[in-house]
């Protein structure tokens, strides 16, 4: 079967729209266009019962209540919503958040800007494996503390936090919980009665939906959580978001939460199938090659790689028609390596070397082949380039040298 | 970010991959840079000690796109001149050439002084005019 290039294996950071999302969005574009919140005329009505329908779709794939999802923009307003809107609601209660620092930047920095308006946050470290200590996070509440959010999963490295655990240690301690659920929603099973959730931020791009949707599951029972607003206006999702809503995009993440629920016990065996393929396959060709984050607690579709002695960039320029990411400081936009991985631990010299692999649902087992000869072929070429290869094979301990940095760096 | 076709062809096809003898007296090498960095370049050079000529030169580079390329044209131009003609070959040069863009400049950087650290060793190896005394390139 013929492959089409590029091949994209970037599923962390967006997903390619569902075909059939788009089908479904469609009449919403131009037929059915109404503004949801128009209650005197058929236009909104329509648009209000397709919103109403998607509400409960993606309600269902967490086992949550219709009533209890908000529409958002996107996870990043979401995880805004979530934090800045429990902060100022419970003020009175206390000022204490925890979370912990391989969060994404939606929450860490938003943490940052409570922490100017005189809230305390204690980020509550990682071992090696990428995953929270249950004790450290026991020991850290205090009768200050209002909310706990710790990610679902992460989105560099897939792993996943105890969140079962988490929920039931915040509920014994009358402390909320909130979860960014971005990376697992659709791929593992998320259920906020089981792992005891208060809020969990979702967004549709990560599940073959479109982009500038998400939403805020917010409990209405045992607790009922309130939210201050962070957009105000016309008073929308329950006085909890205003802005008129995003149809289509509504409509789409909808249809995509309901594929999810029908496919995804199918598509995480296949998917766990390809990924393991390719990490057995890279790893059964090349040697000083480390996986960064647990194996045993991490999304099925989803690997990070360091590639030793061969810098991250120039290896993503050398698969040039493979989309994949990576942890290395040239490929950020700031310059520096990945705080996730440099929470876990690792050196920045092997940060450099890192290669983030998601796979998805349009990914076949050919593409996954083509990737892995790609990789391997380019390391080999790339680590005849590298000095440092060739020094370790040398037998030279690369840690104990006197590194001449350039006075630029 | 969208590669210069100069650096790809660098990338693609370096010139001069690979390594000179250390021990050799007339070789002189330069290793600068860091791995926590992201960019490693060695930048080897085999000088005539008569005519002060840079005759043979090889490389190896831990580092992106562009610092591949900057050092790989590092050594292209630097053969078949003079240890003074090399010295003054700066950065801004090779950014010329390669077309590099602001976040890659200090790549240029990396590769200037390499070459700088190459003939730096090579002196001090004739100062010391010890075959045996040659520095590691820390």
């Amino acid at each position: 079967m013929a492959i089409k290039l590029p091949i994209y294996m970037d599923n962390h950071a967006t997903t390619p729209v569902d075909p059939r999302v788009v089908e479904t969005m469609l009449p919403y574009f131009h037929e059915k266009f109404g503004n949801a919140a128009s209650r005197n005329h058929s236009f909104g009505w329509a648009a209000e019962e397709a919103v109403e329908n998607a509400r409960a779709q993606i309600a269902r794939l967490i086992n949550a209540t219709p009533k209890e999802i908000i529409f958002t923009s996107g996870a990043t307003e979401s995880n805004n919503l979530a934090l800045k809107g429990a902060a100022e609601m419970y003020r009175e209660k206390g000022n204490h958040i925890i979370t912990q620092v391989t969060e994404h930047k939606a929450v860490l920095d938003t943490c940052k800007r409570l922490e100017k308006y005189g809230y305390e946050v204690t980020y509550l470290p990682v071992a090696k494996d990428g995953r929270i200590d249950l004790d450290d996070l026991r020991r850290a509440i205090t009768a200050k503390t209002i909310l706990i959010s710790i990610m679902y999963a992460n989105n560099e490295i897939g792993v996943v936090q105890p969140v079962q655990e988490i929920g039931k240690i915040a509920k014994e301690k009358g402390v909320l919980f909130h979860s960014d659920g971005v990376q697992a929603l659709g791929k593992i099973p998320v259920d906020v009665q089981k792992d005891n959730l208060d809020m969990i931020s979702l967004t549709a791009h990560k599940l073959y939906g479109p982009k500038g949707c998400g939403a805020l599951y917010v409990r209405r029972r045992n607790p009922r959580v309130q939210l201050s607003a962070q957009m105000d206006g016309g008073g929308h999702e329950r006085g909890m978001r205003s802005g008129t809503l995003n149809v289509p995009g509504i409509v789409g993440f909808g249809k995509a939460a309901e594929l999810c629920q029908n496919e995804m016990a199918e598509e995480s065996v296949r998917l766990r199938g390809l990924r393991d393929r390719l990490k057995d396959t890279i790893f059964s060709k090349l040697d000083e090659v480390y996986i960064n984050g647990s194996m045993t607690h991490r999304l099925p579709h989803n690997i990070n790689i360091s590639f030793a002695f061969v810098e991250g960039e120039s290896l993503l320029m050398g698969i040039n028609d493979v989309a994949v990411s990576s942890g290395s400081a040239c490929t950020s936009a700031t310059l520096e390596p990945s705080y996730v991985l440099k929470a876990l631990g690792v050196g920045e010299d092997l940060a450099h070397t890192s290669i983030r692999f998601g796979l998805g649902r349009f990914n076949t087992q050919e593409e996954v082949d083509y990737v892995t000869s790609r990789v391997i072929e380019v390391v080999q070429r790339l680590r005849e380039l590298s000095p440092l290869y060739e020094m370790a094979k040398e037998g030279i301990d690369l840690s104990k040298m006197n590194w001449s940095a350039s006075a630029e760096h | 970010m969208a590669y210069s076709d100069k650096v790809v062809d660098h990338y693609e096809h370096p010139r001069n991959v690979g390594t000179l003898p250390k021990e050799d007296p007339n070789v002189g090498t330069g290793l600068v840079g860091a791995p926590e960095c992201g960019d490693v370049m060695r930048l080897q050079m085999k000088i005539n000690p008569e005519t002060q000529v840079i005759e043979e030169a090889k490389f190896k580079t831990f580092g992106c796109g562009s610092a591949i390329a900057s050092s790989s044209l590092a050594t292209e131009w630097v053969k078949g001149k003079t240890v003074a003609e090399a010295l003054s070959i700066s950065n801004t040069d090779i950014v010329r050439e390669l077309n590099l863009p602001p976040v890659k400049i200090h790549c240029s950087v990396l590769a200037e002084d390499a070459i700088k650290a190459a003939i730096a060793d090579w002196k001090k190896k004739k100062e010391t005019s010890t075959p045996a005394a040659t520095a590691t390139g820390d």
